[in-house]
């Protein structure tokens, strides 16, 4: 991955960081009724990702990933904008179809490993139609 | 470098062939860009998993195919779906939820979708070949697809699955193309005990442990016993779909695309090797129970065929149970597809199921959707992937165990576990 950010789907957004401890199956995983994980065995169950800029370096698991995000773009609960460092094409499914069906973009970009690992240490971040990731 | 479309393809996203195809079109291209692909391929099937709700937004899209006129063009299966039609009592969740997954379900069918509702697709009897290229979604599917028939499948998911088989195409790119195929991972498992690996219990745990440890990258397992059958491997790559991303692993010596360890690694340098030694596999054990086994509440239930069961499956449990009966008050569930279910009806082994006590659950499956009924105690699984999403899904306790403790504990109505396995 070369230092430009390669972007799935473009779109302006903000929110706080919210950085994944291990990787989250959305199906199983995330509630998207109310924005919060379920994973009973993920590090940060209970918490939400509503509104925030997920960073979650790769996807994991089912292939139902792309219709919970969907519904939870649908539903306002899902992240603001996602920062990804390998493409996860089931992830990203669900951002394209909730652009297509109902105009609300989700942001979806995936970075490099120096970049990801920047935007950790960000505490409100604002991604740009273009990637750029920069503290608000 | 961009996407390169013939004139149908570049037609079918112009709306030539209908306001449905378009969209499937257009869900379709944006996601070949994603992977990167510079042009798309035919496919000669699709198996669907969108058919399964999981909101309005999986209607709204379906709905919007129908309405545009959208259908099928190539022979499409379909995944489970949140009701067994032929055992509807069995759906213990709420009306207006049952309904939607019913509408859902109704809507992929005038797509021309097949109603096969099975997760396990490659138990059909018509299945793709060696180096066919498929579009299949649902996770389990998509790894036995790819590793043990060695057609071609990328990771697909929800709404690019019902895309593909709407346009017949796919992008060519990640697993459809033979680099994208070779394993980068050796994954040495020559420290398990012969006795361990003679079980079907280590299969659901290697796959855990594999899986959490590869993440997205191909795998080749070097020292799992030669001609490893079916069933293993399904459980093997089940369990790597979800405790990881794993899509196409190789088994050299059981998976077409390994005849020997250099061409399953294309004759390159594995980029790391991972040895899985006896305390990982007790570790990963331990982790797929969550219930606590000496001070909880008892166990009250046994849940199997996750995913689907196959006939060889049945026959292992019928022979094991051995004209027992399941204890009185004891849930005992296996879940399978309705295909398999004719079998075992001319078998005579659905009769006699039922009358030892077990619930045959069809098109759909116990940690998806509420059957298992509301009550306090674990249930026994010996699926690691029905052990990892049942807790978040239902909020049920779960104990991991082999076919023979689910067997032996559920005839007993109290837990029987074998540890001897597990050690030496």
């Amino acid at each position: 991955m070369a230092d430009q950010p390669f972007v799935i789907v473009a779109g302006e957004a903000s929110g706080p960081v919210l950085v994944l401890d291990e990787p989250l199956s959305f199906w199983g995983g995330l509630d998207a009724e109310t924005g919060r994980i379920i994973d009973q065995r993920h590090p940060q169950v209970g918490e939400s990702v509503t509104g925030t800029v997920l960073c979650m370096p790769v996807g994991r698991g089912s292939s139902s990933a792309s219709s919970v995000l969907a519904e939870a773009i649908r539903r306002d609960t899902a992240p603001a904008a996602l920062v990804m460092r390998e493409v996860d094409e089931i992830v990203a499914l669900g951002a394209i179809v909730a652009d297509e069906m109902y105009g609300t973009t989700m942001p979806v970009v995936v970075v490099s490993g120096t970049e990801f690992d920047r935007v950790t240490q960000l505490g409100v971040a604002n991604v740009a139609a273009d990637g750029a990731l920069n503290e608000v | 470098m961009d996407l390169d479309l013939s004139p149908d393809e570049a037609d079918m996203l112009s709306g030539a062939a209908g306001p449905g195809c378009q969209l499937a079109m257009r869900v379709l291209t944006r996601t070949a860009r994603a992977m990167g692909a510079t042009r798309l391929r035919p496919i000669s099937g699709a198996h669907i998993d969108s058919c399964l709700y999981h909101g309005q937004a999986g209607v709204d899209f379906a709905q919007r195919l129908v309405d545009g006129d959208a259908r099928v063009v190539v022979p499409t299966t379909l995944n489970v779906s949140s009701l067994d039609l032929i055992h509807p009592e069995l759906y213990r969740g709420d009306a207006e939820t049952g309904r939607a997954a019913r509408h859902l379900m109704d809507l992929y069918e005038q797509l021309g979708c097949e109603p096969t509702w099975t997760c396990a697709p490659y138990q059909l009897e018509q299945r793709p070949k060696l180096g066919e290229h498929v579009a299949w979604a649902e996770s389990n599917a998509i790894v036995f697809a790819n590793s043990v028939l060695g057609a071609r499948t990328h990771r697909y998911g929800d709404f690019i699955d019902i895309a593909a088989a709407i346009t017949g195409r796919v992008p060519d790119a990640g697993l459809h193309t033979d680099d994208g195929r070779l394993a980068t991972v050796v994954v040495d498992v020559s420290q398990l005990t012969p006795t361990l690996l003679s079980r079907d219990v280590a299969y659901p745990v290697l796959g855990h442990v594999v899986g959490a440890r590869v993440g997205t990258d191909v795998a080749v397992l070097t020292g799992l016993p030669k001609g490893t059958n079916e069933d293993r491997l399904k459980a093997l790559g089940a369990s790597m779909a979800s405790s990881g991303t794993v899509a196409l692993f190789h088994a050299v010596g059981s998976t077409p695309e390994a005849p020997t360890l250099d061409v399953a690694l294309g004759g390159q340098e594995p980029q790391r090797t991972i040895t899985v030694t006896m305390a990982d596999m007790r570790a990963a054990r331990n982790v797929l129970s969550t219930a606590d086994a000496a001070s909880g509440p008892p166990l009250r239930g046994i849940s199997l065929g996750t995913p689907h069961y196959s006939v060889t499956e049945f026959e292992r449990f019928v022979d094991t149970l051995a004209g027992r009966r399941i204890a009185p008050g004891f849930e005992a569930y296996i879940s399978t597809g309705r295909d398999v279910l004719t079998e075992l009806e001319l078998r005579g082994w659905a009769d006699a199921l039922q009358a030892a006590g077990v619930q045959i659950v069809t098109d759909t499956c116990t940690y998806i959707t509420p059957i298992i009924e509301d009550r306090p105690g674990p249930i026994m699984t010996d699926s690691a992937k029905w052990a990892y999403y049942a807790p978040g899904n239902l909020g049920v306790e779960v104990l991991f165990g082999s076919l023979e403790d689910c067997i032996e504990s559920a005839v007993a109505g109290q837990l029987v576990y074998d540890e001897a396995v597990w050690h030496g």
